[in-house]
């Protein structure tokens, strides 16, 4: 197996044994448990930072204009520099606003953030959690960010806010459902929710090629839902610029709306590194049952190369759909997830059993 | 193992945030002005109570969203043994999505799923 010599899990063991060596069981584990966390911060400031620089970037290639461009190389340090910003910036508590809520809103949407993240293989055996039932618990916890939106709508005692609260509310939950369909037409395949096994059986073929038509549905199908869950463009209706200045985070301000934006790109780096893993391989190198040569030279790129090349591919389509289409009105939306969506889905997960059931997948 | 990376990860974006509000707390400039306190409105005083009752033309869809989200929940475990039951869990699951679609179109025929 040419990919063991990339399997992270020994490095990992290694830590593990040179702890163990020198403390106690206790401190073994907290000190695990510190440095996963400081390794986990440094990942999601970085990606953060990256992909809101990313996306500044793409919009203005899209426009025809340059983008950040002057602070340090290519305005790598653009987003630092903005970052710094928002920290100097006052945190105005509004008149009568519910303030315990009030704050607890950037707590909620970035504590689902993380939590989702830690189930996200980004290697071999680089995961921080390997549940049995990894897929189910990151569409549970990724929509407990939905509680945040409307708290943080409700609480500002602004009227803007709480329109895009219920907005983002009955948007969020509903495309929820596709997402889980369109989830479960792979699991069908798969036969497990376990992420590092789904990984695992895609070493002879991603499941996009795999599994058929029915995969390839479900992938589109995710895509759509996905970024209707995170409430991007097109369907960026909760905080439609033009009508309600900022939806519902119209009153914060400095940090605490610096947590909201930085909530919105995790979500989509980690729809995208779910769309990536489910159906595209996670760090699986492209494999073809049968050409063993292919295979082996196609090693040679480290798993998590290919697992960021993945994620960047998804995350920069979803960027390509909110700077081409125009954004749709609320019944549009709601429309197209109920009548054609919803239904499709049904469809496609009766269409993958047969499949299954059959053999016809390869 | 897997429990203590989750409290990890927890507490980990608790101290986050917070250290970041604290952190703001100290650095960040204070200026007392009775208008920035003000709820925005396009720069007009606020008129009314916000937190008002108004006629969410959605709910129907967060009623629909609770039977379709829980009927949801019963297929995952189906999907994952899926290889083992076979044809007979294959038959009993197409009654199920007959049976969810049914409500479906019912909901559709009754003009739920249309902007009221």
């Amino acid at each position: 197996m040419p990919l063991d010599i990339y399997d992270f899990s020994s490095f990992t063991q290694w830590v593990h044994q040179s702890l163990d060596a020198v403390m106690s069981p206790f401190w073994v584990i907290t000190t695990e448990m510190v440095l996963v966390g400081l390794a986990f911060l440094t990942f999601y400031a970085i990606v953060g930072l990256m992909l809101v620089l990313a996306e500044r970037r793409i919009c203005a290639f899209m426009q025809c204009r340059l983008g950040p461009n002057r602070v340090g190389p290519w305005g790598f340090f653009q987003t630092i520099a903005d970052l710094i910003k928002l920290l100097f910036k006052e945190l105005i508590y509004i008149k009568k606003a519910d303030k315990l809520l009030f704050n607890i809103a950037p707590f909620i949407v970035i504590i689902a953030s993380f939590l989702a993240l830690a189930a996200i293989p980004f290697a071999l055996g680089l995961h921080a959690v390997d549940l049995n039932i990894g897929i189910f618990y990151i569409v549970a916890v990724s929509s407990l960010g939905v509680i945040g939106i409307l708290l943080a709508g409700w609480s500002s005692n602004s009227k803007y806010s709480l329109i895009g609260a219920m907005r983002s509310g009955a948007q969020i939950v509903s495309y929820e459902l596709s997402v889980g369909l369109s989830l479960i037409t792979i699991i069908v395949l798969a036969g497990t929710m376990q992420i590092s096994e789904i990984v695992e059986l895609q070493r002879d073929g991603w499941f996009i090629f795999t599994g058929h038509i029915s995969a390839i549905i479900a992938f589109i199908i995710f895509l759509i839902a996905s970024t209707a869950e995170i409430n991007r463009g097109p369907f960026d209706l909760a905080e439609a610029e033009s009508e309600l200045t900022a939806g519902f985070h119209t009153e914060y301000s400095g940090i605490k709306f610096a947590f909201f934006f930085l909530a919105e790109y995790m979500n989509m780096f980690i729809v995208a590194s779910l769309g990536a893993t489910v159906f595209l391989g996670g760090w699986m190198p492209f494999h073809v049952y049968g050409w063993d040569g292919f295979n082996a030279i196609m090693d040679f790129l480290p798993p998590f190369f290919w697992y960021i090349g993945k994620t960047a591919f998804i995350i920069f389509i979803i960027m390509w759909f909110k700077w081409t289409f125009p954004r749709l009105r609320i019944d549009q939306l709601l429309t197209l997830e109920w009548k054609y969506l919803l239904p499709i889905n049904l469809f496609n997960v009766v269409l993958m059993a047969t499949l299954v059931l059959l053999g016809l997948h390869f | 193992m897997d429990g203590n990376m989750l409290v990890t990860m927890f507490l980990v974006a608790f101290v986050l945030v917070g250290g970041a509000l604290v952190f703001s707390h100290f650095i960040a400039p204070k200026s007392v002005n009775y208008q920035k306190f003000e709820p925005y409105e396009c720069g007009i005083p606020t008129k009314g109570v916000s937190w008002l009752q108004f006629n969410v033309g959605y709910y129907l869809f967060a009623i629909l969203f609770l039977v379709f989200d829980v009927e949801t929940v019963f297929i995952y475990p189906w999907a994952v043994v899926m290889k083992e039951v076979g044809l007979v869990g294959y038959i009993e699951i197409l009654i199920f999505f007959v049976i969810l679609v049914l409500g479906l179109l019912y909901a559709w025929k009754k003009k739920a799923l249309t902007w009221a």
